[in-house]
């Protein structure tokens, strides 16, 4: 278990690693993988029970990330966690790497499912813990979507289908930074209220804040005493979060810093470490 | 090497609503979160009031414009080639063939040119699943002039379509004032000992090829198949006959898309050897797209390799 100081500072350590990697790449996602980093720490460092040396360890908890753009900051919480070496992270989208544009779960230790087609990886997820449910085995299922990916229609599919298994394996979180490539969820077609939509869809239901790790702990202590229902946390993020010039930038949602802007953005983030 | 002026299809594609748009007053464009990636909003900016946001919503996307076309409009749908031919292939079947509704299907970033985005964005099969609905016209232009002067001899066609279009630029091909029409494929060189039948970005590594075999003494006949739905029969069976085989390239699998239109000529009016160039059934993968071209094999020395093959 690591205390909330330590987890800021693997996230803060993990967001420069994944920019390291997009500005090594040429090419990436920054936005999205700076928004979601908390939630992949704290869920990868203090509750998901994993073996970074036994990947496909029996038993272990699984985590989708169904916004498959945002793997820059997978692979940096991987690499942190232990999976692999962080200075792979230089690596990132270029020929023959592991750590492909989009997650390759044949490629890369850790990865659970190859995402990148927005909305496949929410209801994959789901199917995984159908299948944990049918086979009696005791974990969770975690997910992890952005909130424009919510427009796709599969999620609400999937959606229905969690609920009538009742799926209490299934954590997804939704990163709510009401931003997608074409500017403001909320007007490119709004998805609010998510946690209602959820609610009424027959899931429990959680808002929480998305770069507080306190708020994020007690959040999945309270949804692991669900029962009997699928549950979603909205956490509530900003896109690019920790880059002054990258933060709710609907223009940093697809593309690289260059070497100026790489560093500027790691001293905000961590001076000289 | 110096530099040659290149521009993506993307691009000439957004141009070219731009200026129709304010021809018709009926076209609708619309997109799925990708305005800026498919062009669309450079028509959007001039003409917002007809412009459609659907969200991510590829499905959706295309039933609706579906609707929107059987209502009046001719409408220009768009988002990646993945997400058009593969996630909504079902209702492109049913809410726009079968209905025939007036939907230009223009699907960006097609191929292994994607790049860096890797395996999941890079469709090889949109081609092949296209080509097998009923009536589908399906456009894949070599650079960016042809495509503007294909898009509007489709757009002024009532009927829906499939037009590929690519993320990274390519060098011109044609001049501005090119006579093409859609179903009717153009030789670019000709030659007796081998043809080269090529389409999208490959026309261009076709034309090297060319050059490239030209200079070890074998002359071949180059034509762009710009239209591989209806396919140039007759330009397929005058080259089966006067050469002593064809090499086919796409950037697209080998299996469903051009070498197969192809091969389904030949093999029923004049059977010839036919050397397929192209993906070979196999995933792409992230990389820089020249790096992708190589490692696939869709360059011009895999076409002059076939081509040797052959003779
Ligand atoms: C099916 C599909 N459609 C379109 C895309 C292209 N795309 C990649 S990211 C993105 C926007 C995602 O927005 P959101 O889900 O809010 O993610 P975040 O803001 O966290 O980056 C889009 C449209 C895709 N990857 N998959
Ligand atoms: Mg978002």
């Amino acid at each position: 278990m690591k205390t909330v100081h330590e987890l800021n500072e693997i996230a803060r350590d993990v967001r420069m690693d994944a920019l390291r990697g997009i500005h090594a790449a040429g090419a990436g996602h920054p936005g999205g993988s700076l928004s979601v980093t908390d939630i992949l720490v704290s869920l990868y460092f203090n509750v998901m029970n994993v073996d970074p040396e036994n990947p496909k360890m029996e038993g272990r908890d699984r985590l989708v990330l169904s916004k498959g753009h945002a793997a820059p900051a997978l692979y940096s919480t991987l690499a942190h966690r232990g999976y692999f070496d962080t200075s792979e992270m230089l690596t990132l989208r270029k020929l023959g790497s592991r750590l492909q544009g989009h997650p390759s779960m044949k490629l890369c230790p850790g990865v659970e499912m190859s995402t990148g087609s927005l909305g496949q990886g929410f209801s994959a997820a789901v199917g995984m813990a159908i299948a944990d449910k049918i086979d009696g085995k005791d974990r969770k299922t975690f997910v992890i979507t952005g909130d424009g990916e919510l427009q796709e229609g599969i999620i609400w599919e999937a959606a229905l289908s969690a609920a009538k298994h009742g799926l209490d394996n299934l954590i997804a979180v939704v990163d709510w930074n009401n931003l997608q490539i074409d500017g403001v969820v909320d007007i490119v077609k709004k998805v609010a209220p998510i946690d209602e939509k959820f609610s009424s869809f027959g899931w429990a239901t959680f808002v929480c804040d998305g770069h507080d790790m306190q708020a994020l702990l007690d959040t999945y202590e309270k949804a692991f005493k669900v029962s009997g229902k699928p549950v979603c946390i909205v956490a509530r993020t900003h896109k690019g979060h920790g880059v002054s010039f990258m933060e709710d930038q609907a223009g940093w949602h697809g593309k690289a810093p260059d070497d100026e802007q790489l560093a500027q953005a790691l001293s905000e983030l961590g001076g000289d470490r | 090497m110096a530099d040659i002026k290149r521009t993506a299809t993307r691009q000439a594609y957004g141009e070219f609503l731009k200026e129709y748009g304010a021809e018709r007053k009926d076209l609708i464009v619309m997109s799925a979160d990708l305005s800026g990636s498919n062009k669309t909003d450079l028509f959007e900016k001039e003409f917002p009031e007809r412009f459609i946001e659907t969200g991510i919503s590829e499905q959706d996307l295309y039933a609706e414009a579906a609707g929107i076309a059987l209502s009046g409009h001719v409408v220009a749908a768009s988002t990646f080639a993945m997400f058009a031919a593969g996630r909504a292939y079902e209702i492109i079947r049913n809410s726009i063939a079968y209905t025939h509704a007036n939907v230009k299907i223009c699907a960006t970033h097609g191929g292994i040119t994607v790049g860096e985005d890797g395996a999941s964005h890079q469709t090889f099969e949109d081609i092949a699943l296209m080509r097998v609905i009923p009536e589908m016209v399906i456009i894949n232009p070599a650079d960016a002039v042809s495509a503007k002067i294909l898009m509007r001899k489709e757009f002024e066609r009532d009927g829906y379509s499939y037009i590929r279009l690519g993320r990274a630029g390519v060098p011109d091909v044609y001049d501005k004032d090119a006579d093409l029409q859609i179903g009717k494929a153009v030789e670019l060189k000709s030659g007796n000992d081998i043809a080269i039948i090529a389409t999208g970005i490959m026309v261009d590594a076709a034309l090297k090829a060319e050059e490239l075999l030209a200079a070890e003494g074998i002359s071949a006949r180059v034509i762009d198949m710009h239209t591989i739905k209806p396919i140039d029969e007759d330009i397929i069976i005058k080259a089966a006959r006067e050469c002593k085989g064809i090499v086919t390239a796409e950037e697209h699998s080998v299996i469903g898309g051009l070498g197969g239109a192809v091969a389904e000529v030949t093999s029923a009016k004049c059977p010839c050897k036919v050397v397929r160039v192209g993906q070979q059934d196999c995933f792409g993968g992230s990389g820089k797209p020249a790096e992708l071209l190589e490692k696939y094999g869709m360059t011009a020395a895999d076409i002059v390799k076939a081509a040797k093959g052959i003779i």
